[in-house]
């Protein structure tokens, strides 16, 4: 996917962070997940755990089968989030 | 003039502290523990404020928004817009906050703004802020509000106080201004920039520390690892199983030797006779080979309770999505799962929290399989009858090794029904989405663990004194009479009732390697799982005549063969044995449809089960 140059780095997915990954959420695009829940859904979701654009991410925890899923630490709250939904989360 | 009642409901995200604020508030004993969505129900408690105003507190689910997007969020919705039936609008809405995590909550009280409702605000868990280096501007909080605020402690004596002036105040004034409700659900942008304003006020009014809880993140380091994680997971689960023989067995043995000393009184004290039976028969072989188990329903008990306390099951939550998700579950539904390990009720009651019906369906239908407490006096019984109490490998006590077993294969059966379902029902819709707040870890408080384990007991003695009495005086009677001829030669049980009707039904259980005793004991086994013991007592004391002082698994022991006992083991796995849960299915679900049908798969998974188990241990020569 394409996404405006930024000069703080590559924007890149939460939802292909590994564990360690520190940043800051830049956008919500719910299209981008393969998810059973419509766009706006899932980005309301997001947004109610805290995924807001500005929030400083930090990926702490992954599961075994496929890295999935993870747990994320926003701000100051610890997310579980699998990697699919997490597709909707631009960070760089 | 007495003031007419004061109407308070309890708002705020998941784990804020609600319920614990409610207890305190209220005196009740409302379930309280360290995960989100523990509570799924509407519950009213009442209190008099230090002014003497009378209040109705209703403690309400968790949510992080208004939208009420699962069945338990829409009970929240409901409550606080005045929509429920037979519900008046709040004459206030007492928002709770997470002093150490504010963003959502912040959110959610701007949210609630909207609805109009006079409010205030509750900074909980402020004990833990302070530690952490929070600090808060209180007053600047409610000025950029608009709303008072104030802090509190709701797990400690006096940590409400502050609560309780303000609900004074505000309640004093003269009909609160009502504002007008112009809520509805927000859109993405109304979201975001609730959010964003959020932000700005925490941000203007709270400090945070530089770190995070150090403690929680050096647990979860290790608890959370991707292979430690499931090893140190299966170690708890199996030291938990290991626990209920090792550790309640001696207790246990205590209690049956009261039980038969008392027996042998009543039959050196009363009469020989009728009255004599019901007593000694009855009610101590009957009953009293029930309540023999309370150890062990105290040990598994107080494991679950610790771990929810803690903040582990969230966790567990997290480790098990994508297992789970290998047989069509998502993770959350682990948290209902393993609640289910006590009691299946409040298990399905729990799956509220999953806002994917489908998914929700899936989890009631599968979480009777899970082991239940009432199982434990069944497997414990027929597990101590049959099979030898040797350690294996140097430390592992064989019979915890099966009790452990038969945990197991209620698991891995749920986790293939539910695979089945999904592949042939849902194949074609996507998983559901896992998303979960993983809580800070608490550490257990004594007084809320001993509380639990106490309600718990009592629970289990309460129903051994009410149902399962109540079908000892069934089969007890229906074992007597009626009374055998005058001269007869056979014992007199086969004249019974009992025996009629056992022998009615045994040819239908034969294949299966049931005798009519136990025929006769699956039928009132239908109100309660432990009834079986209960009644499997009755029928052999009565039967029995004069070794009746004599316990019950010794009886068995004699009566039946290794292969009808794993049988019998194998049909208690699966079979639908309990009426309470087959009517909360029927409740939570909305009709008879999801009720019938998890009776029949059950029903035909435990004949299925227990035919193959009798033929294999025949065919080993157990037979
Ligand atoms: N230290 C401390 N712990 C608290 C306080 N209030 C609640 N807790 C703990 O926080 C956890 C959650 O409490 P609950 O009362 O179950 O939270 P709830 O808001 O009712 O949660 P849900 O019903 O899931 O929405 C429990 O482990 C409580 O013991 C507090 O003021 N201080
Ligand atoms: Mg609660």
């Amino acid at each position: 996917m394409t996404l405006d140059p930024d000069p703080s780095g590559p924007a890149s997915l939460l939802g292909h962070a590994r564990r360690g990954f520190t940043g800051t959420v830049q956008a919500l695009k719910g299209d981008n997940a393969l998810s059973s829940l419509s766009a706006s859904e899932l980005e309301s979701r997001l947004i109610e755990l805290g995924f807001v654009e500005g929030a400083r991410v930090e990926v702490l925890h992954e599961g075994l089968i496929g890295r999935d899923p993870i747990a994320v630490r926003v701000e100051n709250l610890t997310v579980a989030v699998r990697r699919r939904e997490a597709m909707a989360v631009v960070v760089i | 003039m007495e003031a007419p009642l004061y109407n308070i409901v309890l708002v705020g995200t998941p784990n804020c502290g609600k319920t614990s604020l409610f207890n305190a508030l209220t005196g009740s004993r409302q379930k309280v523990a360290n995960y989100p969505g523990v509570t799924v129900e509407r519950k009213q408690g009442f209190l008099v404020t230090p002014r003497g105003r009378q209040v109705s507190l209703i403690d309400l689910p968790g949510t992080y928004s208004l939208r009420g997007r699962s069945p338990d969020e829409e009970i929240t919705r409901d409550v606080v817009l005045g929509r429920a039936t037979g519900e008046t609008l709040p004459d206030l809405v007492l928002c709770v906050a997470d002093a150490t995590n504010l963003r959502l909550a912040i959110r959610l009280v701007l949210e609630l703004k909207h609805t109009g409702r006079p409010m205030v605000l509750a900074l909980n868990m402020f004990d833990i802020a302070k530690r952490r280096g929070v600090t808060v501007d209180v007053p600047a909080l409610s000025a950029a509000l608009g709303i008072p605020v104030v802090t509190s402690v709701a797990v400690r004596k006096g940590g409400v106080g502050d609560l309780l002036a303000l609900i004074d105040s505000t309640a004093a004034l003269d009909a609160p201004p009502a504002g007008s409700n112009d809520w509805r659900p927000h859109s993405v942008a109304e979201l975001r920039a609730t959010q964003r304003e959020a932000d700005r006020i925490i941000g203007a009014a709270v400090s945070l520390p530089a770190r995070p809880d150090t403690w929680t993140a050096r647990v979860d380091a290790v608890v959370l690892h991707p292979v430690f994680g499931l090893v140190i997971l299966a170690l708890i689960l199996f030291v938990m199983f290991q626990a209920v023989f090792a550790w309640a067995q001696p207790v246990m043995e205590l209690i049956a030797g009261g039980f038969e000393a008392l027996g042998q009184w009543v039959q050196a004290t009363l009469p020989a006779g009728l009255l004599q039976s019901f007593i000694q028969n009855g009610v101590i072989s009957g009953v009293g080979s029930v309540i023999v188990f309370l150890p062990q329903i105290i040990t598994i008990f107080l494991f679950i309770l610790l771990l929810e306390d803690f903040g582990y099951m969230a966790r567990a939550a997290f480790l098990m999505d994508r297992i789970m998700g290998g047989a069509g579950l998502h993770g959350r539904a682990f948290i209902p799962l393993l609640s289910s390990f006590a009691c299946a009720i409040p298990g399905i009651m729990a799956t509220r929290v999953i806002d994917n019906r489908r998914d929700r369906l899936t989890t009631i239908l599968i979480a009777p399989l899970m082991t239940c407490s009432a199982r434990i006096p069944v497997y414990t019984l027929i597990i101590s009858a049959f099979i030898p109490a040797k350690q294996v490998w140097g430390w592992i006590n064989l019979q915890g090794l099966v009790m452990f077993g038969l945990y197991a294969v209620g698991i891995a059966s749920a986790m293939g029904v539910s695979f089945l379902v999904k592949f042939f029902m849902w194949r074609d819709h996507a998983p559901a989405p896992f998303m979960l707040e993983l809580p800070d870890y608490k550490l257990p408080r004594l007084k809320s663990i001993a509380l639990g384990v106490y309600t718990r007991a009592m629970m289990f003695l309460q129903r051994a004194g009410t149902t399962i009495f109540a079908m000892m005086v069934l089969i007890w009677f229906l074992a007597s009479f009626p009374q055998p001829p005058a001269g007869a030669t056979d014992p007199g049980i086969d004249y019974s009732l009992a025996a009629i009707i056992g022998r009615f039904i045994e040819p239908l259980l034969a294949p299966v390697g049931f005798n009519w005793q136990i025929a006769v004991a699956l039928i009132p086994g239908m109100a309660a799982r432990e009834v079986a013991v209960a009644a499997l007592g009755t029928v052999y004391s009565i039967e029995g005549g004069k070794e009746a002082a004599e316990q019950i698994g010794q009886m068995l022991a004699t009566k039946w063969s290794l292969a009808t006992a794993l049988s019998f083991l194998a049909w208690y796995v699966f079979a639908p044995q309990c009426a309470s849960t087959l009517a909360v299915i029927k409740r939570e679900t909305g009709g008879w449809r999801w009720m019938w049908i998890t009776f029949f798969y059950m029903l035909a998974m435990a004949y299925a089960a227990s035919l193959i188990t009798y033929n294999i241990a025949r065919g080993l020569g157990a037979g």
